[in-house]
């Protein structure tokens, strides 16, 4: 697996990234090297394996739909927020 | 008396019998890390927190209350744990103004207990790296030598408690963020089986994977904060109602009999010499106490860093996504056109090199097109890593291995080569693949003086079997009595 510099490009336009052209540069050879390592899991049969995703047996968690003691109020919440705040709401920049 | 080296249970015992103060306590270590504060330790100082809580010990204690094993003892968290009013930056510029409305389910027992929090110590951003370099603060150092780095992910953790600067710490392990910083540094570690204590309020990394645990000056210490910490948590949803068992119960009972098996392909190429001599002359220090010591085989060891690094970058870069900056997190600097170049400065701004690095490995592994062959493979091998150990553990009771393959890692020696980092975590990270829990146990130092860690691993919930077998050793040898010297 090589990657491209332009591929870096896509794939840190998909994770929301802005990089320099030289982050570019050198993600490109690190990635290609951790990606071709990685490789060698395509020498394991694995046609009659399962998928596992979770490793103590548990299924399909469920509790009621109760409310329970807040933690903290919503504007303490709130108050995480680098951005201003407009009526108990964070104000955004414009989405387009 | 020399404070800052006892451990928990004894320093417990001084306060009852009023030998000295939580107060001493506090400030014995305040001493001590102003005497190494080179270390690089801590990220945020909690000093007056901790005064004022040592205080109300004092004052329980003065009016004849009952006080509880981690009451006034001065404890440093990684600082991933959500703590109520007190900064949590996860080592990371961009939550670097963070100040969390509520607390981690894991601190808010300590507090119930009474505990001090002399601060929030250092890790690499997010939890992410092997010698805590990839902190916004830089690494912190190692006590027994600082050309060489704690470790990491809980670097902070391991370089205070070994440096005297507090008695214990709460990290997170996810591939041996805990394990192998203790290895590293010269102190004891408990990763816990997948569950076992809850993560609300910690920040995630790779959800399938991340648990939490303590680090202490010795088995017994681990025991004690074991037992406040683990149980099922109505907020953590993968905290299964399993009972927590009474983990000193079986501290003094000894290894007679007990089935160790010997993972040859843990004791593999590239491993340092001095490494394989001290584990090894553990593991016959335990057939000396009776134990029986097998060889087995773990074939599906050498696939552990290829699956680790697949799935931990998915989970972690779906994770780090509400990394935003609008709900928390930092506005970017210089123009912003609209929302979406917002969210492109304030993460490209926000976070360091490992992290964006992860992030991409992750989104690329699991995007169209490539997900079956990367992200399915690796859960799909992650079967078959577990099947390994179910079927080892019908033979052996434990399992015995290095913690790390090497001793800590210089300063800025790894730092541009990321692979090389990811395969110093290649004998604890399956232990996370399966979820099974792990201690790290100090057995030795090189001839150069760096300390070197046992690993035993048990079977799900084995927590009580590993404290006890980790407690015979610790008690006939005297590693536990080595500190640093400044």
């Amino acid at each position: 697996m090589q990657l491209t510099k332009e591929q870096v490009q896509k794939i840190a336009q998909l994770a929301r990234l802005e990089l320099t052209d030289e982050e570019m540069e050198k993600y490109a050879g690190q990635l290609t090297s951790i990606l071709t390592y990685a490789e060698m899991l395509k020498e394991l049969d694995t046609s009659s394996v399962a998928e596992t995703s979770q490793v103590t047996g548990l299924s399909n968690v469920t509790r009621s739909d109760e409310l329970g003691a807040a933690l903290c109020t919503a504007d303490e919440l709130l108050e995480c927020s680098p951005l201003p705040k407009d009526d108990h709401q964070i104000r955004v920049k414009r989405v387009i | 008396m020399d404070l800052n080296f006892l451990t928990i249970v004894e320093a417990h015992k001084g306060l009852l019998a009023k030998q000295f103060s939580a107060e001493d306590l506090v400030k014995a270590c305040q001493a001590q890390i102003a005497k190494t504060e080179k270390l690089n330790t801590f990220i945020t100082r909690t000093d007056d927190l901790a005064l004022e809580q040592a205080r109300k010990v004092d004052a329980k204690i003065a009016a004849g209350e009952t006080i509880g094993m981690l009451e006034g003892i001065p404890a440093g968290i990684k600082d991933l744990f959500n703590t109520r009013g007190v900064r949590t930056t996860c080592a990371s510029r961009i939550l670097e103004n963070f100040v969390p409305p509520y607390e981690s389910t894991a601190t808010r027992k300590l507090l119930e207990e009474g505990y001090v929090l002399m601060g929030k110590v250092n890790l690499d951003e997010f939890a992410c790296g092997t010698t805590s370099e990839f902190s916004f603060i830089g690494p912190s150092l190692n006590p027994w030598n600082p050309e060489y780095t704690a470790g990491g992910s809980s670097g902070g953790s391991v370089a205070g408690v070994s440096a005297g600067q507090f008695y214990y710490s709460l990290g997170t392990d996810t591939g041996g963020s805990i394990r192998l910083p203790a290895s590293w540094s010269g102190c004891v570690s408990l990763k816990v089986t997948y569950g076992r204590v809850s993560r609300f309020g910690v920040t995630a990394m790779a959800s399938s994977l991340d648990t939490i645990g303590p680090m202490a000056r010795s088995v017994e210490d681990i025991a004690v904060i074991m037992q406040v910490i683990a149980g099922h948590d109505p907020l953590d949803a993968t905290t299964p109602d399993v009972p927590v068992p009474d983990y000193s119960a079986d501290l003094k009972k000894g290894v007679q009999g007990l089935r160790i098996g010997v993972p040859k392909e843990y004791f593999g190429e590239g491993m340092d010499p001095e490494v394989n001599t001290l584990v090894r002359s553990a593991i016959k220090e335990y057939e000396k106490m009776g134990a029986v010591i097998t060889e087995v085989s773990l074939p599906m060891t050498k696939y552990g860093v290829a699956i680790y690094y697949v799935l931990v970058p998915t989970e972690l870069s779906t994770n780090l996504a509400r990394m935003d900056g609008l709900r928390f997190g930092r506005q970017p600097e210089g123009e912003v056109k609209d929302l979406i170049d917002y969210y492109f400065k304030s993460r490209g701004q926000g976070f360091g090199t490992e992290i964006k690095r992860r992030i991409m490995v992750g989104t690329f592994v699991s995007s169209a097109g490539y997900a079956d062959a990367y992200y399915k493979q690796a859960l799909k091998a992650r079967t078959l890593v577990c099947q390994e150990f179910e079927n080892v553990f019908k033979e052996v009771d434990v399992l015995m291995a290095p913690v790390v393959p090497m001793t800590a890692f210089k300063v800025g020696e790894n730092l541009n080569n990321p692979l090389a980092l990811y395969m110093a975590d290649i004998l604890t990270l399956p232990a996370n693949v399966a979820g099974i829990p792990s201690m790290s146990l100090p057995c030795g130092f090189t001839s150069k003086g760096m300390p070197v860690g046992l690993q035993i691993i048990g079977p799900h919930w084995s927590e009580p079997l590993l404290i006890q077998t980790g407690y015979a050793y610790e008690q006939a040898m005297g590693w536990k009595d080595m500190h640093p010297k400044f």
